[in-house]
């Protein structure tokens, strides 16, 4: 039962409270028929499978019921860092893994 | 029967005798007993047989270590079976029986099996039972009874069980010396402690300790500990707790038996067992260690056990296990049991494998001076006994370890003592997360560093001495409070007296006179009959990894998780390969530490109204008054039918049927989600969601809507009317309102946070009320005066606001059935006034009350989908010939994956309706579709029947499927080969059975009249 911190609400909840989004910051294309069907398939289907830190999306849904992005360690489930939609991650990109 | 209780000491109370049974045979113990203390005071031997072999097993531990003495508990509803009686407090009254053997335990039937016992190696089961594989039922039906394992209870459980949440600053697992010293010095600073421990008492260790503890006895200092904890108002002490999970964020299970040793007398509805959900700061692993027993040729006849055991029956239960005893160790901890047993008027021979004894002199001296006999660098190497050991032979151990040497000796004896080293109780650490490292000198895995906040102490941590358990138990206390924001130090640490050794020499496989695999069986896992043998055959198999010799030998299988044997069956195989025991590593250590029981895990979450919330419409009783079949849709309770005396499910939906498309019908439709969207993005939003076109939709109009997920796939429809320029009210199915809002939230939230558009669930603030049939605009005209229903004032997928019985309504001029049709939507505690006056209403015209079922027929009668029933989430617009909903005009979410090849190509499973040849037979919803049953199997599968009915209506029976190509498959004949063997024959046609030109949903004002 992983202890989970809403960055919105501020306080620590049990995972229960809260849904899995999966891996955060996969932005939808702009253009999607500029894309081919790898490209299309890529965005939709193809996820990164991390042993590490990974960026992943909570919902708060027992509680504000907004969404928010934590880094999670795929290990050892330790959270790095809780952090709103549209900010971005404590950590930069090229040390994501190193921790 | 011998008599093994001594005259005095123990910590049972001799003047509360206790009354039980096994096997039926009446025996007594004494209050503060365990049931294996009192088996083996009542001179009990043999207590199962073992699970392969059905070799006479006696008890070997004190603990959780427990392998053989699996007892069933108790009678009835409330008996628990395979319960290790090492942890059963006795009570009065009890019944025990052994779980496996038959006829009896003293005499099994099945143990001609150990004769055959080299034919049962290994994968003796996988190598024999795999053919025919037809034949495996068969087997498995005699291999599950010749194994044995206890019943279930014959009744519902009679007793409850709970769970309780509880937060703490430092929680210690075990109240043993280094636990109880962890608790001193973190209760001593004012943090938050929880200390719980698997026995009736704390104390572990200390309870049956000789030590002496500032100048007084052990148990005099755990006295005065306890004390001061127990006046700590922010100490919690749970006894008859086991911590049998540590999960993610120091998140730890405990099981608390809080009335498990009542007994049967138990009053039913008492909490039995309660499960404590903890989350502590900080967790302090103080679960002690486990002795390992030594692998030597038939190590395993009864009245062999565990030296630490023997101590603890003599010390903590004044049981005396054996008269002449031999206790053969490898480590110099077991000397104690030699003088404990020695102190009990027991003879006491040595064997110590180690070619000068024990290492601290000391020691020596003292078995010296009692005059036990130390057989220094000789190892048993065969036992002797049927029901019981009584004569072992000791062989001098040559200097390579391999072999043994010189003449036999043998020893009359009715006791063995033996002691292999001490594996700390790494399980806790290890469900953590937490890797453990060997550590050569100690012979032992230790725990490694700690994925989260926690700390192993004491023997937990590989410190075997009392002086050193007790510093290391204050230290970890004061730091783990410290960490928590408390000023906290480990004060002073009390001085032992007491000799203390515990330097080992390894030895995990006995030399004996022949190879392991001539030579008897010696076991490394007595529950599932494990032999040193299994483990060298499994590597002459070719098996290299330890997971893979584990599942293949079934080594630390049992409900014992190996805490016994594991270590020394990984060094055996370690030692086969040529490897360290680093390099073999271990097995994984899973929670539960020990079995929970189904009850504790439940709690009361157990059938009943705790079981699921439910959720009702305001109209709920008055459906409960009409008899009604109830139907559960998400957590919804929806109206199914609603029966006349003597009618079934058919003849009902059948009335329901016709009574709608002939006068009038109404149905609860409340449960449909529903969303309130506001905001100037509202229209763009929905373009973006729905595939079909919103922007354009006039205020006061209705539209379905079609909602795909981004692979293009169906996931929600339900019809949207616009409220106002900005404000929209969307519904969802009655299953999917979460969902789909959290959908919406989601796109919202992340992907376009520029929009300004807001969402409400109000599916719980409208009661809506759906009143179909061509009646029905005569029985909304006579409610209401102040909506003009006529068909240009309040065309189809409009809807107008007006007030009916006083009260404020939003009608809505919508149809899932086909029939012109009105949908009342009124705050939800109005919900009952409103139905009533549509009943009140609606009895000139015969309005009848429809449940989904009826809905789901008279919907299919139209070729309406339901999504989750007619899609699977492989299903796209296109293959439900829905193209009229797909927009040209802009992106929406799944239209790109709607172009990929794979939802382009042309043998797409699509949507049709079947008529099948005989207009009488329904098929099964689910049902395969072939075209040629006669082809060899597997037969190609071309689809699968979604929905089917009778309908009324029509006379003939309607279907629906999804079929391989199916929209240019119109009037193919099909057949769906059933179960039974028959096979139906349907057309394939449209699925829009009746009304196709939808003229009953919107007739002119002189048709209806």
């Amino acid at each position: 039962m992983l202890l989970i911190t809403c960055p919105y609400c501020g306080d620590s909840r049990d995972e229960s409270d809260f849904t899995y989004g999966g891996e955060a910051h996969i932005k939808r294309p702009l253009d999607p028929d500029a894309l081919t069907d790898q490209e299309w398939a890529d965005y939709l289907f193809m996820r990164t499978n991390t042993k590490g830190y990974f960026r992943e999306m909570w919902n708060c849904s027992s509680g504000c019921r907004r969404w928010f992005n934590a880094e999670r360690n795929t290990v050892t489930n330790h959270f790095r860092s809780f952090y709103r939609i549209g900010e971005q991650p404590p950590v930069p990109d090229t040390e994501v893994n190193n921790g | 029967m011998v008599d093994r209780r001594l005259p005095g000491g123990g910590r049972i109370d001799r003047s509360k005798p206790l009354r039980f049974t096994f096997n039926g045979k009446e025996l007594t113990g004494y209050e503060g007993d365990t049931l294996a203390s009192a088996l083996l005071a009542n001179g009990v031997n043999i207590v199962g047989r073992s699970f392969k072999y059905h070799r006479p097993r006696g008890i070997v531990g004190a603990g959780a270590e427990e392998p053989n003495a699996l007892l069933q508990i108790g009678t009835g509803a409330s008996t628990i079976p395979n319960l290790r009686a090492t942890q059963v407090e006795l009570y009065e009254g009890m019944v025990a029986r052994n779980v496996n053997g038959w006829p009896s335990v003293e005499f099994d039937a099945m143990a001609v099996l150990g004769f055959f016992s080299r034919a049962l190696a290994a994968g003796f089961y996988y190598k024999t039972f795999m053919w025919p594989a037809s034949k495996w039922p068969l087997y498995e039906h005699f291999i599950r009874k010749s194994a044995g394992w206890g019943v279930v209870p014959d009744g519902p459980d009679p007793h409850h069980y709970e769970h309780h949440n509880a937060h703490c600053d430092v929680l210690i697992t075990g109240a043993g010396p280094a636990g109880i010293a962890a608790a001193l010095a973190a209760g001593r600073s004012g943090a938050r402690v929880i200390l719980c421990d698997e026995q009736n008492e704390l104390g572990g260790q200390l309870l049956s300790s000789t030590a002496q503890i500032d100048g007084k006895s052990a148990a005099h200092w755990l006295q005065g500990a306890l004390a001061e904890l127990e006046e700590m108002p922010e100490v919690t002490l749970l006894s008859r707790a086991t911590a049998f999970g540590h999960y993610d964020h120091n998140f730890v299970g405990i099981l608390v038996r809080e009335a498990d040793h009542l007994g049967d007398s138990l009053e039913h509805g008492t909490i039995r067992e309660r499960v404590w959900r903890v989350r502590a700061k900080h967790v302090i692993h103080a679960q002690g260690a486990f002795e390992r027993a030594l692998v030597f040729c038939n190590n395993d006849r009864p009245g062999i056990m565990t030296a630490s055991a023997v101590s603890t029956y003599i010390n903590r239960y004044a049981v005396k296990p054996g008269d002449t005893a031999v206790v053969f160790t490898n480590n110099d901890s077991s000397y104690q049991t030699a003088f404990d047993l020695h102190a009990a008027g027991s003879s006491v021979v040595l064997v110590d494998s180690r070619s000068s004894g024990a290492e601290l002199g000391e020691l020596t001296d003292t078995a010296n001076q009692k005059g036990i006999e130390i057989l220094a660098g000789h190892v048993i190497v065969d036992t002797s006994g049927r029901k019981r050991v009584n004569r072992v032979k000791v062989m001098q151990m040559a200097e390579n370890g391999k072999d043994v040497i010189g003449h036999a000796r043998m020893i009359d004896i009715d006791l063995v003592a033996m002691s292999g080293g001490w594996s700390p109780a790494v399980h806790l650490h290890s469900h953590s997360g937490g890797k453990n490292d060997w550590d050569d000198a100690k012979a032992c895995f230790v725990p490694g560093a700690s994925n989260q906040n926690s700390t192993a102490v004491g023997a937990n941590n590989g410190i075997f001495g009392l002086a050193e358990c007790l510093q290391d138990g204050l230290a970890a206390g004061a730091k783990a409070a410290s960490e928590c924001g408390f000023k906290a130090e480990a004060g002073y640490s009390p001085t032992v007296s007491a000799v203390e050794s515990s330097a080992i020499t390894p030895l995990w496989r006995v030399p004996s006179e022949q190879s392991v695999e001539r030579a008897p069986k010696a076991f490394v896992d007595f529950q599932n009959d494990t032999g040193a043998s299994d483990i060298t055959l499994a590597v002459r198999e070719g098996y290299r990894s330890v997971e893979h010799v584990k599942r293949y030998t079934a080594l630390g299988f049992g409900t014992e998780q190996g805490k016994l044997g594991n270590i020394n069956g990984m060094a055996i195989l370690a030692e086969t390969l040529g490897a360290s025991i680093p390099e073999t590593g271990t097995t994984t250590f899973r929670p539960a530490y020990t079995p929970v029981t189904f009850g504790a895990g439940a709690g009361r979450e157990i059938g009943g109204k705790l079981f699921e919330p439910v959720r009702t419409t305001a109209m709920h009783t008055w459906h409960e008054a009409q008899h009604a079949k109830f139907e559960i849709v998400g957590q919804w309770h929806r109206p199914w039918y609603y029966p006349k005396p003597g009618e079934d499910m058919h003849r009902a939906v059948n009335r329901e049927c016709r009574a709608v498309r002939d006068h009038c019908g109404v149905l609860d439709a409340s449960t449909l989600g529903k969303i309130d969207i506001q905001g100037p993005d509202a229209a763009e939003f929905l373009n973006r969601i729905y595939s079909n076109a919103w922007l354009k939709l006039k205020v006061g109009y209705c539209r379905y809507g079609l909602m795909l997920g981004e692979d293009g796939m169906v996931m929600d429809d339900g019809v949207t009317a616009r409220l106002g320029e900005n404000h929209f009210h969307m519904t969802t199915t009655t299953g999917g309102a979460a969902r789909v809002l959290g959908w919406m939230e989601l796109w919202l939230q992340t992907e376009w946070p520029e929009m300004q558009v807001h969402f409400t669930s109000t599916t719980d603030h409208w009661s809506t009320i759906a009143v179909a049939g061509p009646k029905s605009r005569t029985v909304l005209e006579s409610l209401c005066d102040d909506i003009d229903f006529s068909d240009d004032a309040f065309p189809f997928m409009t809807f107008r606001e007006g007030t009916i019985a006083g009260l404020p309504v939003r009608v809505f001029r919508i149809s899932f059935t086909g029939e012109m049709s009105y949908e009342i939507n009124v705050q939800a505690n109005y919900g009952q006034a409103i139905w009533d006056a549509v009943w009140e209403a609606g009895q000139p015209h015969g309005i009848t009350p429809y449940g989904t079922e009826t809905m789901h027929v008279l919907r299919a009668e139209k070729g309406f989908i339901i999504v989750g029933q007619d899609t699977d989430g492989s299903v796209t617009p296109v293959d439900l010939g829905m193209q009229w909903a797909m927009k040209d005009s802009a992106d929406y979410i799944g239209r790109r994956s709607l172009l990929r090849t794979d939802c382009v190509r042309e043998n797409r499973k699509q949507l049709v309706g079947l008529r099948t040849l005989n207009p009488n037979a329904v098929l099964p919803e689910g049902a395969q579709l072939v075209d040629d049953p006669s082809l060899p199997t597997p037969v190609p599968m071309i689809g699968h029947v979604t929905s089917s009915y009778f309908s009324a209506n029509l006379g003939h029976s309607i279907a629906m499927a999804l079929v391989k190509g199916g929209h240019s498959r119109m009037g193919d004949i099909i057949k769906a080969p059933l179960a039974d063997g028959t096979v139906v024959e349907a057309e394939i046609c449209s699925p829009i059975f009746f009304d196709p030109k939808n003229e009953r949903q919107k007739p002119t004002l002189e048709k209806a009249a």
